[in-house]
């Protein structure tokens, strides 16, 4: 494992507020880590100054090894940054955009045109790199952004709600992209699109209130859910009151809820055990048919919420 | 310092300039305003002597109205629009990029100077002037709008708002020009100590440039310009890195 990113203490004031507030985490090669959290919670001023953007009140970032501090153009030099909302040349179109990046970069000759057109087929703008930037939708305006931040091939990619504006297709166009990218780079994602947990990130941290909250695999941010483990159970030859008091009396259900609407309750297991085999086992014994029963992995707004409320109370 | 992208981030901009009307506005603008000025006000014909002077005298008027133009948008549009984050993001330095966006406006400008080349035909055509003093005159001109330039891009660098960039330049480069104004002398030395006045006057534009426009290659001139950009480069760098991310 090469660690690519450190960030140890970051802390960032705004006159009296506290944007970022002592976050430390780090992310190695071939690491996706989706940095979550409410607007606000300080996720884009860590995502800037990581990239040195923002000069930190206190704490260090070292990219690749490089203190942004004392060596920004090191830094800068290895990562590809996607800042929030994908800003650009306006009145440049995409191609003459991506060839200055790539000439800032140092990219030159056959490397330059390689680049720029891989950049350009990765992102999907191939079509319109030759009309100006501010006439393209939301969506193409975000790819231009995200093409520029890979068109150097960086070990390290910062992006800041890349999927953001985009459409379904468009969103899974992108995750498929990073999805790609991933092996060999060390990447940062920030989101609050809570269904790009698992399609994207090996890891989570969970920011609010300018402190992480949570930092873990999305199975283990999942299984602090209330609704981890439970079991959502319908049986079809017995009456819902006659289901309802056999399931209460069973010694490893905690608690027990009404399905809305449909025939069928959501059962708690103690500590969140997985408890399904049991289960089916139990109803099947007093002859009973199941029409259907499984369990929950866990709800992710639902420990988004908890999580990041909570810091507020 | 990275030459190579000082010069990518000039190219940009330079480009940049020609990809909206603002340029051919600004060239067409600035060849009638002292075409006009020449004529009408500098009383070229009337003269009768085969010099630019009066095409000379009316420079620093016309940049204090026509630089703010050029410089507003440098730092303004970059902080408005938010691409000054993916700049500053980039492996270029402050300075670089500070220096870059000056020398493509400075060139600009010096474009349309250069056009101003038929008049300098007219004047070889109807007498046989000093070429050498209008070579010089073009020289301190161009060296004066960069002094201007400074001053609006550093401006350029503490608002969002263009507009409001526009009118600030242009007050400050006011001021620059107005310290060495006739008018605004006889009004301090009425009762100011004459080393004041001096000092006064020694921070115009107008007391530099009108030597170098006579002719007169005064190496105190020269520096004075440099370090007027210098100094405005400078502080307009130190605007950038303070003011970027607000």
């Amino acid at each position: 494992m090469t660690l690519r990113i450190e960030i140890d203490n970051l802390t960032k004031h705004f006159g009296e507020i506290k944007a970022v507030d002592g976050v430390s985490f780090s992310v190695n090669k071939g690491e996706v880590l989706g940095f979550l959290g409410p607007n606000g919670a300080g996720k884009s001023t860590t995502m800037k100054m990581v990239t040195g953007f923002l000069t930190p009140t206190s704490g260090t970032v070292r990219v690749c090894g490089y203190d942004v501090l004392t060596d920004p153009i090191a830094v800068k030099a290895s990562l590809g940054y996607l800042p929030e909302g994908a800003p650009a040349y306006a009145d440049m179109t995409p191609d003459s955009f991506l060839k200055f990046i790539a000439d800032i970069r140092g990219l030159s000759g056959a490397a330059k045109q390689h680049a720029v057109e891989l950049a350009a087929d990765r992102a999907q703008i191939k079509h319109v790199m030759f009309q100006p930037i501010e006439t393209l939708s939301k969506g193409y305006k975000r790819r231009v952004g995200l093409a520029q931040s890979i068109l150097h091939n960086p070990p390290v990619l910062i992006l800041d709600e890349p999927t953001d504006g985009l459409d379904p297709n468009q969103k899974h166009e992108v995750r498929t992209l990073i999805n790609e990218m991933a092996h060999d780079k060390a990447i940062i994602i920030s989101t609050h699109i809570l269904e790009e947990v698992h399609a994207l990130c090996h890891r989570n941290v969970l920011i609010a209130n300018g402190k992480i909250k949570f930092d873990g695999t999305p199975h283990e941010l999942e299984a602090m859910s209330r609704y981890h483990n439970a079991v959502c159970v319908s049986v079809a030859n017995v009456d819902n009151d006659s289901l309802a008091a056999f399931l209460t009396q069973l010694d490893y259900i905690a608690e027990l809820e009404v399905l809305p609407g449909s025939r069928g309750f959501r059962v708690y297991p103690h500590n969140a055990k997985q408890i399904t085999a049991e289960l089916s086992q139990s109803i099947r014994d007093n002859n009973w048919q199941i029409d259907s029963l499984h369990a929950e992995n866990g709800r992710l707004d639902e420990v988004f919420r908890t999580i990041t409320m909570g810091g507020n109370k | 310092m990275n030459m190579s992208n000082i010069w990518f981030i000039m190219k940009r901009e330079l480009n940049g300039y020609f990809a909206t009307p603002v340029a051919y506005v600004f060239i067409i603008s600035f060849l009638l305003l002292t075409g006009f000025a020449t004529f009408f006000v500098g009383n070229f014909f009337e003269r009768g002597e085969a010099d630019l002077y009066p095409f000379f005298s009316i420079h620093p008027w016309i940049y204090v109205l026509l630089i703010p133009a050029i410089s507003m948008r440098l730092w303004s549009e970059e902080r408005k629009s938010g691409s000054i984050e993916l700049l500053m993001t980039l492996p270029v330095s402050v300075f670089e990029a500070v220096l870059g966006k000056f020398l493509a406006a400075w060139a600009f400008t010096g474009l349309a100077l250069f056009l101003n080349f038929p008049l300098w035909i007219t004047v070889n055509y109807l007498g046989s002037p000093d070429n050498g003093v209008i070579i010089t005159g073009f020289l301190g001109s161009f060296l004066m709008a960069g002094g201007f330039l400074a001053i609006g891009a550093c401006v350029s660098a503490t608002t969002k708002n263009q507009v409001i960039a526009f009118v600030l330049s242009l007050i400050v480069s006011l001021i620059f020009v107005l310290s060495g104004y006739g008018i605004v002398l006889d009004f301090f030395s009425s009762w100011a100590p004459t080393a004041l006045v001096d000092a006064i006057s020694s921070f115009s534009f107008l007391t530099h440039f009108d030597a170098i426009s006579k002719g007169v290659i005064d190496m105190r001139d020269m520096l004075y310009f440099a370090s007027v950009i210098m100094v405005w480069l400078f502080a307009n760098a130190i605007v950038v890195n303070a003011r970027k991310a607000d």
